[in-house]
């Protein structure tokens, strides 16, 4: 079995399966513009990688809106998107491909990595870390002039779509001793360094995303500015964007702000009693 | 003298059923038998008149009496006049025992006491507390007549009111029984304690105390301030205890902000929230308040800008924050309007904490027209923008010119409700041009005569477990650290070199232990690869028509090894002696038995580090580091390990701690404490032999409840009697000493397996 954090793969295969080897390419195509609010110039900065396949780290704390932004530039560009999730017990099988048993033998089923560079998608890696060293190194012949992927369990050399791109992104919030990128890994991309947006242009995003007035929005951001000043006595990592859409959702929807944030914005982050206590105190100051 | 006509036939029915003849009496008899006759009813005033007399009558002069006579009507008016009978009993106990000087005291502070506690039936808990106090602590030699009055109780009565003030009932018990328990059969030191003399006595007193204190809620503190105003700073505590007359007043400088050790709830408004109501406001003034100089401007004419300012800056932080208003409100006294008179009183500060009130309450209901002009003008100032120091500072003095009153120069001021006590000093909002303009010039230039240099680090004060009392004696034990003393790092080589063959032995062990870093888990129906060889024999069941066995993955499992490890190592005089049938000391071969099992971690890669402690009684426990979690086995630990000397006693308890407070500081998964010890704790200043076993036992408790598994591997072959006692079943006693060398590390090996 799969696990199923990489769920994308087994739409792959069953794709394959129905359709006797033709990639379906448009179930990856993004087919509604996402909203994302550019926050310097990465959007054009995006398009030049792209244009050269370049491969892309997007790096960033989490809820920031790595994978919102990745998502939107394959809509802007109207390429086919494939996500991977990755995580510790991935293997380098989860992504290339692997044989499975079937009534009369065995069957080769493509990984969404291989399927990626089949039909000329973006593949993107969320969280590269979390997956184990052994696991990213099969990413390295794709990311340099060879743009190959040999599939050695199938006996073959894989040559990438020129349409293929390759984007991984990554937190370094949490990176410990055990959860960094090799260097080999590292140099072998262009990055985007992204951050929480400051806070009138994150209002506006929360804003805009949920509908709630700015006013709301522009409190929900201060508390979520408090947490991020905790960062590092106590917290890992502070409140983020996307947790502050989740209580502005909840406001919207009839929820009493004091007690939205309390569940969307303190609860989930923190187990810390005096943490809590403070955050729950700051919300209090805040929606009188 | 005893026939005075009194005017009334009444009073004069009253003098007689007194039946007395001082005079002292004489002068005060109607004032206080106005008061009673307000508060009692007949049949209390009979029996007050009655107890007078028996009071008066005890033959201890006039002050019981008038003690009495001037105290009762204020008790029985809050506690109700029904509880005379137990005051008397007492009284009368206190006559039959050597304790007859204390009834003065005990009368004297009968009212306060009373007006504290509000029951009757609290207070006769506290008669219980006394009664119970004077009967333990008042002495008699050889069990003849010749008894000692209890040489606490006077002081105790004097502290009585003052105690209350900060302590429950409860709390109350607990401060005399732990001075009844230390310095029972010491009069000085009891006279010291319940006097409130004593470092002890106050902190017991800060122990027992209610409300927030500081140091419980300083982390949320440090994280509000962090986190909801980016700024941070120390956070020193104030006594509020001991100033009686001048409560100290918050304020910031250079050193940190300084707040009242303890505050206590107020209405709905808990004591943090008091706390962080302080530090927003002293925030705010870090902000946004610039210091004014203040040479030109008479003392009213600071103070008004005083309340100005602190008004701007709670705006701005409302502003910042909206739901401060609420608690700045609720903390923030309401004056009431005409409360003050300016015929005979300084109404200035009412009137400026009239105004500060309106200032931050919308609601706030007074009429005055040039307050409410004020107001306005005040609002319209800081809707513009934040506004600055020297603005407002403008519009101050103008409402003290326009408000200004002959009366203000009054020296009675009117103080009541005036007091806004989240509210710093505000020194840090003047600077002063010429100094000594003040008549006390308090910031002259003082010479500092250079001290003692200090060697080695400050103290630090662990408490101590009192058994009898199930109570932790606070900063009982100072422990000092230092660096230990270096000798011949050769001679642990040789040590080592003797001991090869144990060595390669050893060796082989801990081949086993180290850590295989990848561990297959087989037959897993989900893992993270196919585990072809059961793959291959599921296909050839599924084609041969068995059913499968789905389990056909595997996956992969690190394992690993994350231990930090302490060695404490008792260093008492007991060491010095020869360890039976061997002829060296134990001293030896525990440095042999450390070298070969810091030799043998240093091999894993355990995080590692080697302490030694002795004591010199509570003053002067010594812990010695031999070597540093970030040291390796090189020759500076040997030569430590080799300079290791043996003197003094065995306080485990705090070396424990001590040592505690390093490995509960590792990031590990499991944190080991090994002790090696020859004997049961004990020290020159300890009596009772229980009471360090008691202490160790419950330093044990609590570091186990800090996940620190501990290990005491003992050298006394008489251990048995107490070591269970210290460390349940986790310990070891070794009964020959002389293969100490190859035990050790052998039981390091089984207990991290």
């Amino acid at each position: 079995m799969i696990e199923n954090e990489v769920s994308v793969e087994a739409n792959v295969s069953e794709a394959n399966v129905k359709q006797s080897g033709r990639n379906d390419k448009d179930q990856y195509k993004v087919e509604q513009e996402p909203f994302y609010q550019q926050q310097k110039n990465e959007v054009a900065l995006y398009e030049a990688a792209y244009r050269n396949r370049l491969p892309v780290m997007v790096k960033g704390p989490t809820g920031c809106g790595k994978s919102r932004f990745v998502e939107y530039m394959a809509w802007k560009l109207n390429k086919p998107l494939i996500t991977v999730a990755c995580n510790e017990d991935m293997t380098a099988s989860d992504l290339v491909g692997r044989y499975l048993l079937e009534a009369n033998g065995t069957r080769w089923l493509d990984g969404p990595l291989t399927t990626a560079a089949r039909i000329g998608a973006i593949c993107y890696l969320d969280e590269i870390v979390e997956a184990r060293q052994d696991t990213t190194v099969v990413i390295h012949p794709l990311t340099d002039h060879r743009r190959t992927l040999p599939l050695d369990k199938k006996g073959e050399l894989l040559h990438a779509h020129p349409d293929f791109q390759l984007v991984i992104s990554y937190n370094p919030g949490y990176q410990t001793l055990m959860k960094d990128l090799k260097q080999s890994t590292k140099q072998r991309f262009t990055a985007f360094d992204f951050d929480y947006p400051d806070a009138a242009l994150e209002a506006q995003i929360v804003a805009k995303e949920t509908g709630m007035d700015a006013a709301v929005a522009a409190k929900l951001v201060k508390i979520g500015g408090v947490a991020r000043s905790l960062k590092g006595h106590g917290l890992d990592e502070g409140i983020s964007t996307r947790l502050l859409v989740y209580a502005a959702t909840l406001i919207k929807d009839g929820v009493a702000p004091t007690d939205a944030c309390r569940m969307a914005l303190v609860r989930p982050i923190t187990d810390d009693a005096d943490i809590r206590e403070t955050l729950d105190h700051a919300i209090d100051a805040t929606f009188v | 003298m005893t026939e005075t006509a009194y005017q009334h036939p009444l009073m004069a029915a009253y003098w007689k059923q007194l039946d007395t003849r001082f005079p002292q009496i004489e002068a005060v008899f109607e004032d206080v038998m106005a008061e009673a006759l307000a508060v009692l009813t007949a049949a209390g005033r009979d029996a007050y008149l009655e107890a007078a007399r028996a009071v008066g009558k005890l033959g201890r002069g006039v002050e019981p009496m008038l003690a009495f006579m001037e105290e009762w009507p204020s008790t029985a008016k809050v506690v109700g006049e029904t509880a005379l009978p137990a005051v008397m009993a007492l009284i009368q106990r206190m006559q039959k025992s050597p304790n007859g000087r204390a009834i003065t005291p005990f009368l004297q502070t009968l009212a306060p006491v009373a007006k504290r506690l509000q029951s009757q039936e609290q207070l006769q808990h506290y008669l219980d507390v006394t009664l119970d106090f004077m009967e333990r602590t008042t002495g008699s030699i050889h069990g003849h007549h010749t008894t000692f009055p209890s040489p606490g109780l006077p002081e105790f009565f004097a502290q009585a009111p003052n105690l209350l003030s900060q302590l429950t009932l409860a709390g109350l018990k607990n401060w005399v029984e732990y001075g009844i328990r230390n310095y029972g059969t010491h009069p000085e030191r009891q006279k010291d304690y319940f006097s409130l003399q004593s470092a002890d006595s106050r902190a017991v007193l800060q122990r027992e105390r209610h409300g927030t204190l500081l140091v419980d809620v300083e982390r949320k503190l440090d994280l509000y301030l962090r986190g909801l105003w980016q700024d941070s700073d120390y956070l020193v505590p104030y006594s509020t205890a001991f100033d009686e007359i001048r409560k100290p007043v918050p304020y910031y400088d250079k050193l940190g902000i300084r707040l009242p050790d303890v505050y206590d709830d107020t209405g709905e408004i808990s004591g943090l929230d008091r706390y962080r109501a302080t530090l927003a406001h002293i925030v705010g003034h870090r902000r946004w308040s610039e210091a004014q100089v203040a040479d030109n401007w008479s003392p009213f004419q600071r103070m008004a800008v005083e309340f100005f300012e602190d008004c701007r800056i709670e705006t701005l932080l409302i502003r910042e924050y909206p739901g401060l208003r609420r608690l700045f409100l609720a903390l923030h006294p309401r004056p009431v309007e005409d409360a003050c008179d300016p015929q005979t009183t300084s109404c200035l500060r009412h009137r400026l904490a009239m105004l500060s009130r309106a200032l931050l309450d919308p609601d706030h209901g007074y009429v005055d027209a040039d307050l409410n002009d004020f107001v306005a003008r005040f609002h319209a100032v800081m809707d513009k923008d934040e506004s600055s120091t020297g603005e407002i500072a403008a519009l101050a003095l103008s409402y003290v010119a326009k408000t200004r009153r002959q009366s203000d120069q009054f020296a009675r001021v009117h103080f009541d409700d005036t007091v806004v006590d989240y509210r710093d000093d505000n020194r840090q909002l003047w600077k002063f041009i010429e100094a000594g303009d003040e008549e006390e010039a308090f910031d002259e230039e003082r010479k500092f005569e250079p001290g003692e240099e200090i060697h080695g680090l400050p103290p630090r004060h662990y408490p101590e477990w009192d058994y009898a009392s199930q109570t932790y004696r606070p900063d009982w034990v100072s422990v000092y650290e230092a660096l230990h003393p270096s000798g011949q790092a050769s001679d642990i080589d040789r040590l080592l070199a003797k001991h090869s063959a144990l060595a390669k032995q050893l060796k082989k062990m801990l081949d086993l232990l180290k850590p295989q870093d990848k561990v297959r888990i087989r037959y897993q129906e989900e893992g993270s690869e196919l585990d072809l060889d059961v793959a291959i024999r599921s296909l050839i069941d599924f084609k041969g028509g068995a059913t499968p066995d789905p389990r056909i993955n595997m996956s992969h499992r690190t394992n690993g090894r994350d231990i930090a490890v302490m060695l404490l190592l008792d260093l008492s005089e007991s060491l010095n002696e020869k360890a039976a049938g061997s002829d060296q000391t134990i001293l030896e071969l525990s440095q042999e038995a450390v070298s070969l099992l810091a030799w043998a971690i240093e091999k894993l890669g355990d995080p590692f580090a080697i302490a030694g402690f002795h004591s010199n009684t509570r003053h002067d426990v010594r812990y010695l580091h031999v070597k540093g979690y970030g040291e390796h086995w090189n020759d500076d630990v040997k030569a430590r390990l080799a300079a290791m000397e043996a003197g003094y006693s065995t306080r485990m308890g705090a070396a424990m701690r001590h040592a505690a407070h390093y490995l509960g500081a590792r990031k590990a998964d499991k944190k080991l404490m090994l002790i090696l010890t020859d004997g049961m704790p004990s020290d020159v200043d300890a009596h009772d032999e229980r009471l360090l076993i008691e202490d160790a036992r419950q330093a044990v408790k609590e570091l186990d409840r800090d996940n620190i598994f501990t290990y005491c591997i003992s050298l006394d072959p008489k251990a048995d009697e107490y070591v269970g006692d210290i460390f349940g079943r986790q310990y070891t006693v070794v009964d020959h000493v002389e293969r100490l060398p190859e035990k050790l590390p052998e039981l390091f090996v089984a207990l991290t397996k």
